[in-house]
């Protein structure tokens, strides 16, 4: 038994993989979750609203490249990054005046509000063809690897390799900052709690001199800098593609609701807890399983479900806490 | 209601995967207030004098209702079910368009203000339901009340304690994990915050125990005491007159009777009507 | 409040004039010829027939939401459910296949059903969730024991031609309904689930299970050659070549001033477009014959009113869970005539973008509710659809012609057709803005 192998691989082809992705899922579940406690509906267009804030980050850093502005060994993405948030959240803003804004003030049935965000969606989706088209883009640059397979069997002396790509690591770095930085806001400023007793009691909030409109602006940001930033991390650790980012809304969706709609600490439970299903799920453990137990020699790839199928696995983990746990694995606000 | 909010009827309301209908907002917050009028001579600290309106462009609730508290004193607002008694309170909070009549609050003329701006205007006023912030925790709870001060809070906040010590233990629980009692307290906690000229109750008893609502009434007289003039509607109202300074009967949104609670008490007609016997 | 509105301002002569508009702009699609329009009958009957197809659909959507506020985000699923019905029952059959692997497979599939049915009653029995746990797992190992290797044996016969199990060479019109069948399968399944939960998660449920019938299309070779694509499903009508070696037609036609080419299109587009015509109608006619039955009345009683409905004793999940699944097979039904009419089936082309939510924009558009709506959105919004592609790069074209030749001018041109969406999402919200209630509003 070779344990130590195994941990490698696992690590390299299961954890690494499902960390990244699980924070990127995250991210991108926190802004539904914060748009449907606060503006109370669930917004279709966070798919296409990514896809737009990382096509801008991938127009700038092609501007900065060609400017020989660089970052070093870091994506030049990162700096562009500002430069998306900005031009996305202005699109937000300027999307909750034109369209949202006239059923919150006539206190429309949120469901109006869904439709619009189906609305939404077809413009931000026909934007984002307009600007950068339909094709698949790679826009990483900078160091490759932080730890790369050969220097990794050199160091340990282990036949397996390990490899953390600086894509992987930034994703993790940038949305443990990012989360720290959005739980602080929430709970230790003033402007954050008032966006959370809206969320609780809009009519209270108001009589308590919370205003409203400011809440809806901050959560649109808030949004809006999370979906870029998801989108961006997404795209620079796989590739960019339109399409991909609609796609990406499903598992997105599951992460928000399995942790409890409108909980952003539900939301980054749930985002991991998808994504290490959906890799666990669709990995081929013969590797792994051939070093713990060397006797046992299986006839497949030990694959439970093809990766053509991951999206099936965020559904199931859905369903499956739905049926016993109706409010989500954290309190949420839809029970 | 609205032709938007209408459109799709009561369709998809129920999926909750896509709609969050919780703690939706029912007041129109873009209501600009008018100017501040001068007040007159010989009012009572606050007074809703001669208070005509209904809901929206609904029929009158209240008509010619007069509503008035005196500074230190206790005035609480009774009447049968349907006599209009919260919309009165309403009313004073400018929550309905009145068509007849002026609100009046120390010296000002605050008919023309939406409830924001009678909050900034000194008015304390506490719902009968959804009147905290369930998922924060109580402290941030009175936190929020104090949202429209930049002095320093904590002194309030250590009086609201002091006040409800049942609540000061448990001042980092999420306040919707409370019993219904301590929720009142922390509702009206939130309401002190502000530091209000006047606080207004409505039903702050509903649905508590007999051994609860003495001691929220204890706690009420223990503001009054303290120079804050208190308005309150009540259901339950022989423990209400009993405390109250002043009282006011309505019927279908009318005065019936005015005086103080042991005058009311000691009238008859009263008696037979409201008190049950 | 709503009942009054509802009828007010809304003349008897609205959905004729509308109509009348609509076909007026097929009649010019097909008789004039500018930039507007491309003058070919061709082209308009081949809007209008998918436009019809569009409009079943859009019927499907609208009981579900129209009659019970369902909010279903799968309609591509149920479409693609329906999409197979023709491969799977009017494809000739394929040699060796059912041989290969056809039992085994059978028995898979059984057994994964008879899995799920074992723990589901287990679990209303006992309420172990290990017990459940295992039988899960068990049954998940079992099932795959039994399909992997049916499928690879199907997958291997003859894989340049067939690799699938085939059809049963049964009448395309047939499939129809089978389609119907598969999507009400399907819908079963997930409203049982869904609407059963303490809220629904209905919007959710069918976002996933749209994805994953369509992940199935795409990936389970054996099923529909996946990504190889099925070709030459059979057609209910006659075929071109057949019709221009007539010489009885081709007289006909050049009497009648057509070239033979073009008068065999359209009378094949023109067949399909009286069969589509013929299921449309019959399905409307049911819907609203259901609508105006106790049924359809308690239906819109719970709808506008659950807590009362309930109050009164109705089964409101219940009655939920039968409208969803008749929807869907109405939805299903479509599918299956969609694949029939294109006589192939791609499953890469079905996208939620125009499958799901372009059948959404075509229901909110032509009226909640409304079943002449729903047809009248379907078909104006599919025009639309299909001419804005046309008419974005002519608008754009004659914005830049003053602009100098460059990157920023090419730019514009490339990416002109992507205007559709745009214009399709400015359509939706525009209609919620100014006339929430649709084109043609329920009644």
């Amino acid at each position: 038994m070779d344990f130590l192998n195994a941990l490698v691989v696992f690590l390299n082809f299961v954890f690494i993989p499902a960390a990244a992705y699980g924070a990127q899922l995250a991210l991108g579940a926190l802004g539904v979750t914060l748009v449907y406690g606060i503006l109370r509906f669930s917004n279709f267009a966070h798919g296409d609203t990514m896809a737009f804030g990382t096509a801008v980050v991938i127009l700038v850093t092609w501007g900065l490249q060609a400017m020989g502005i660089s970052l070093g060994p870091l994506p030049t993405a990162l700096l562009a990054l500002p430069f998306g948030i900005a031009a996305t959240a202005m699109l937000v803003l300027l999307t909750d005046k034109a369209v949202y804004k006239f059923y919150r003030v006539k206190k429309a049935a949120p469901i109006i509000l869904v439709m619009a965000s189906v609305g939404v969606m077809f413009v931000m989706n026909g934007l984002t063809r307009l600007l950068i088209g339909v094709s698949e883009y790679r826009f990483d640059d900078g160091e490759r690897f932080i730890i790369n397979v050969r220097d990794f069997r050199e160091w340990s002396g282990l036949p397996e390799g390990l490899a953390l790509r600086s894509t992987q690591a930034l994703t993790l770095v940038v949305a443990v900052i990012v989360v720290i930085a959005l739980f602080y806001f929430l709970n230790r400023t003033k402007s954050g709690k008032a966006m959370r007793a809206y969320s609780d009691n809009e009519d209270l909030a108001l009589l308590s001199g919370i205003d409203p409109e400011r809440v809806v602006r901050m959560t649109w940001i808030i949004a809006a800098s999370l979906a870029t930033i998801a989108g961006t991390l997404y795209g620079l650790d796989k590739s960019f593609k339109a399409f991909n980012y609609f796609q990406i809304l499903m598992p997105i969706f599951a992460a928000a609701i399995v942790g409890g709609l409108g909980n952003p600490l539900g939301a980054i439970a749930g985002g991991f807890l998808v994504a290490f299903s959906e890799v666990a799920v669709t990995y081929p453990w013969v590797k792994i399983v051939g070093y713990i137990a060397p006797w046992y020699e299986p006839s497949g790839l030990m694959q439970l479900l093809g990766t053509e199928y991951k999206f099936a696995v965020s559904f199931v983990i859905l369903i499956v806490v739905l049926l016993f746990r109706p409010t989500g694995l954290f309190r949420g606000k839809s029970a | 209601m609205s032709d938007q909010n209408a459109s799709f009827g009561n369709r998809g309301n129920r999926d909750a995967s896509v709609v969050n209908t919780k703690g939706m907002g029912t007041i129109d917050g873009t209501r600009k207030s008018g100017p501040v009028g001068a007040g007159r001579a010989g009012d009572p600290f606050l007074i809703g004098e001669a208070m005509t309106g209904g809901y929206g462009k609904g029929a009158d609730i209240l008509n010619d209702c007069t509503i008035a508290v005196e500074q230190g004193q206790i005035a609480v607002i009774v009447g049968p079910n349907g006599a209009g008694k919260s919309t009165a309170m309403k009313a004073i909070f400018g929550m309905l368009n009145l068509r007849q009549g002026s609100v009046r609050l120390n010296g000002q003329d605050i008919t023309a203000l939406n409830p924001q701006d009678r909050v900034k205007a000194g008015m304390g006023f506490v719902p009968q339901v959804n009147n905290i912030f369930p998922s924060m925790t109580v402290e941030e709870n009175l936190e929020m009340g104090a949202f429209i001060r930049n002095d320093d809070i904590r002194h309030t906040m250590q009086q609201v304690y002091e006040l409800f010590p049942a609540v000061a233990e448990k001042r980092k629980q999420a306040a919707g994990e409370l019993s219904g009692g301590q929720r009142q307290q922390v509702a009206v906690g939130r309401a002190l915050m502000t530091q209000p000229k006047v606080l207004m109750l409505d039903e702050p008893t509903a649905g508590v125990s007999p051994i609860v609502m003495d001691e929220l009434f204890d706690r009420i007289i223990a503001i009054a005491r303290g120079g804050m003039p208190v308005l309150m509607v009540e259901q339950n109202a022989q423990q209400a007159m009993n405390i109250a300074d002043k009282a006011y009967v309505l019927v279908q949104g009318a005065n019936a009777h005015t005086g103080t609670g042991a005058e009311l008490m000691a009238n008859d007609e009263v008696r037979r009507t409201f008190l049950g016997g | 409040m709503s009942n009054t509105r509802q009828s007010a301002g809304y003349s008897a002569w609205r959905a004729p004039v509308l109509f009348a508009i609509l076909a007026v702009l097929f009649v010019l699609e097909g008789t004039v010829n500018n930039t507007m329009f491309s003058g070919s009958w061709n082209t308009s009957l081949a809007i209008l027939n998918m436009g019809l197809l569009s409009a079943i659909t859009a019927l499907g959507v609208n009981m579900q939401w129209g009659y019970a506020g369902l909010f279903n985000v799968g309609v591509v699923g149920f479409l693609a459910m329906g999409a197979l019905a023709p491969v799977l029952v009017s494809l000739p059959p394929v040699e060796g296949a059912w041989q290969a692997g056809g039992p085994r497979l059978l028995a898979a599939l059984a057994v994964g059903v008879g899995v799920l049915a074992i723990a589901k009653l287990v679990w209303t029995r006992t309420r172990s969730g290990i017990a459940i746990a295992v039988i899960l797992l068990a049954g998940f190992f079992a099932y795959r024991f039994l399909f992997d290797p049916a499928v690879i044996a199907i997958e291997n016969n003859n894989p340049a031609r067939h690799g699938n199990i085939g059809g049963l060479g049964l009448p395309v019109l047939l499939s129809w309904a089978v389609g119907g069948l598969f999507a009400a399968a399907a819908a079963w399944a997930i409203g049982k689930v869904a609407l059963g939960l303490r809220s629904d998660y209905l919007a959710i449920a069918t976002l996933g299970i749209g994805e994953i019938i369509v992940a199935v299309m795409k990936n389970e070779d054996w099923l529909a050659r996946g990504v190889k694509n099925i070709t030459s499903i059979p057609r209910p009508v006659a075929y071109e070549v057949d019709l221009q070696n007539n010489a009885e037609f081709v007289a006909v036609a050049k009497d009648w001033g057509f070239q033979a080419a073009e008068a065999s299109g359209i009378w094949v587009k023109l067949s399909y477009m009286s069969l589509f015509l013929v299921v449309l109608l019959v399905l409307i006619l049911l819907a609203e014959l259901a609508l105006k039955s106790p049924w359809g009345r308690m239906m819109r009683a719970i709808r506008d009113n659950e807590t009362a409905a309930e109050a009164m004793g109705k089964d409101v999940t219940r009655r939920h869970l039968q409208v969803f699944i008749l929807g869907s097979a109405v939805i299903g039904i479509a599918g299956a005539m969609m694949v029939t009419l294109d006589g192939l089936l791609t499953p890469t082309s079905y996208n939620p973008l125009r499958y799901t939510f372009l059948i959404w924009v075509m229901v909110i558009v032509g009226g909640s509710g409304n079943n002449w709506g729903a047809v009248l959105g379907a078909v104006t919004i599919w025009f639309l659809w299909i001419k804005v592609e046309v008419w974005g790069p002519a608008l754009i074209g004659m914005l830049t012609a003053p602009m100098p030749d460059g990157d920023l001018k090419m730019h514009l041109l490339d990416s002109a057709p992507h205007m559709r969406f745009i214009a399709m999402g400015l359509v939706l919200l525009l209609v919620l803005r100014f006339a929430p209630r649709g084109l043609l509003p329920e009644k």
